[in-house]
């Protein structure tokens, strides 16, 4: 706030290159911070995971791997990730059949109640995962559904289905029109053009909002919370084991977390890059 | 005419399964909501009624008032800082950076968190603000407390914190997009009218980037109100938010009817802002 002065002062042509220096010198300084908050936490977490006291607190004692081996002795841990593979592989394949058909509708067709079909549709994103989840699990309990995994894979699909009609319809509105008007007018179907036109068009959203659905569904735990029945997917087991306090070994899982999650960005960069840039 | 009915079965296999979806797995829940906030808690669970108690019980019973009070207090306080912190970076980012790789990177940089799994994030400040943690170590190591502190964590300072921390991409992003759209030769036209960068900012830039405000804070608003990870890990008894409520009438308390009847509430806060913020969207829409 201090720059006002120095940007107000700036003629047109400016002759003066410190004060636009020194309003960039805020700038990036300012964006160095925030991304420092951003990082900085993170980077504690990864530390502490590898530091040989108990306590969490400067200064480091000691380098150990001994965390990252208790939890690869605890079967309870390996069974709940393997459940949270299971329901992020199962909720990502609905999300993705029920969402890439949705945005096409709302992207191709007139119909009446589009309105309320798009506002349904995208209503997840900004709903708190505890409604969908109460909500869902209040109807469960009226059907006399029991809970279990699947029913967390219908939460999160549910949930997580805005994320992929957001991404897909967005690549869809950027298409060129004349791609699908054109195989129209050979002669081609609706289906036959979303087929063989339309769905290699929008292949990499499709691919980028399926592991970011992956991703939010093997981390999610609003929805989970009320859903599920005797098995725990990941995160509920490190929530439960949260009661306890804070321990290294949930850094430590913390840690591998966070190697996941980057694995996958760099997947989804990968899988998702620009087309015309091969070879 | 063929085409025609081709094109309506093609619209039928869209439109078919995303409806059905719609229907079952939104509508039919949320009315199911609705019927038991209208039940009554009886031994063990509840049976059946049609009466407004669980609602007067709301309304009636101070805590949960004041609840919903602090729950409002702290969403609004957590979108405002995060308004506060995300502009000006998005303002960086889209303005005044002339590198559009750099540009890129730094915006990723801001939205990778949210792959970072959510309850890790609430939890790094638990593990950060804690009597035994990182930041009372670092002020006793610097000399400046000699005893830890129990004052950062179980705060409703902490909250804010935390939920900032955790929502502040999705402030970023829609105000990024917002700037990203307004066209450059609005700034020169405003300069050629002698309009100094400040004018220009707060009378061309601001007005124009409204809609990713509003879209950002709906979000970061909405998400922050039914929020119990963040209350659960730092809160304390003085950062209880109404889903922690919620979460507990459907655990311990077992009482279903109250417990919906707060989650209808929520839903209908949350329904509100979001079609405020589409009537505000709908109004400033502007074509370039």
């Amino acid at each position: 706030m201090a720059d006002i002065a120095l940007i107000r002062s700036k003629p047109r042509k400016p002759p003066l290159s410190i004060p636009k220096g020194a309003a960039d010198g805020a700038f990036i300084t300012y964006a160095t911070l925030l991304l420092a908050f951003l990082y900085m936490p993170v980077a504690i977490l990864i530390i502490f995971s590898f530091n040989d006291s108990r306590v969490l607190a400067w200064p480091l004692s000691g380098f150990t791997l001994d965390w990252y081996r208790t939890l690869f002795a605890n079967a309870d841990l390996l069974e709940a990730v393997g459940n949270s593979f299971y329901v992020a592989t199962l909720s990502t394949a609905l999300a993705l059949c029920i969402g890439i058909p949705a945005a096409m509708a709302l992207h191709r067709f007139v119909f009446p109640g589009k309105a309320l079909f798009r506002r349904l549709l995208l209503l997840p994103i900004a709903l708190p995962g505890i409604v969908t989840g109460i909500s869902m699990l209040n109807f469960f309990n009226l059907m006399g559904f029991n809970l279990s995994l699947h029913t967390v894979v219908l939460g999160h699909a549910t949930a997580l289905l805005a994320v992929v009609v957001i991404q897909v319809l967005a690549r869809l509105q950027r298409l060129p029109p004349s791609l699908e008007e054109a195989s129209s007018d050979l002669g081609a179907s609706a289906l036959v053009t979303f087929w063989y036109v339309t769905l290699p068009n929008i292949k990499t959203a499709i691919v980028g909002s399926g592991l970011l659905v992956f991703v939010l569904s093997f981390d999610e735990i609003p929805v989970t919370f009320f859903l599920t029945g005797r098995d725990n997917t990941l995160p509920m087991y490190i929530y439960s084991t949260m009661r306890r306090g804070v321990t290294p070994e949930i850094n430590a899982v913390g840690t591998l977390l966070i190697l996941f999650s980057v694995v996958l960005i760099l997947l989804a960069a990968f899988l998702t890059r620009p087309p015309g840039r091969k070879r | 005419m063929t085409l025609r009915a081709l094109d309506r079965i093609g619209m039928g296999f869209f439109l078919g399964l995303p409806i059905l979806w719609i229907v079952l797995f939104m509508l039919v829940p949320y009315g199911v909501l609705l019927t038991y906030s209208f039940w009554i808690k009886s031994y063990p669970l509840f049976e059946p009624a049609f009466q407004f108690g669980n609602y007067l019980t709301l309304l009636n019973e101070p805590q949960y008032l004041s609840v919903i009070g602090r729950t409002l207090k702290i969403a609004v306080i957590v979108s405002v800082t995060a308004l506060v912190l995300a502009y000006p970076f998005a303002y960086f980012l889209v303005f005044r950076l002339k590198n559009v790789t750099i540009r890129k990177v730094l915006f990723f940089g801001v939205i990778a968190p949210l792959w970072v799994s959510y309850l890790l994030r609430a939890y790094l400040w638990k593990t950060i603000l804690g009597t035994q943690g990182v930041l009372n170590s670092t002020l006793m190591g610097l000399g400046i407390i000699s005893e830890p502190l129990d004052i950062f964590l179980y705060s409703q300072a902490a909250m804010v914190i935390t939920l900032t921390y955790i929502f502040i991409p999705f402030m970023v992003m829609p105000i990024y997009a917002a700037l990203e759209k307004i066209p450059r030769n609005l700034d020169e036209a405003s300069a050629d009218l002698g309009q100094s960068s400040w004018t220009t900012f707060w009378r061309v830039t601001v007005p124009l980037s409204l809609p990713g405000v509003v879209a950002g804070f709906t979000l970061t608003f909405c998400l922050c109100f039914g929020d119990f990870v963040a209350a659960f890990l730092v809160g304390g008894p003085d950062g209880l938010m109404v889903a922690n409520v919620i979460t507990s009438q459907f655990g311990a308390a077992l009482n279903w009817p109250l417990g919906s009847a707060l989650a209808v509430v929520m839903l209908v806060v949350v329904l509100a802002i979001i079609s405020l913020s589409d009537r505000f969207e709908q109004r400033t829409k502007v074509q370039f």
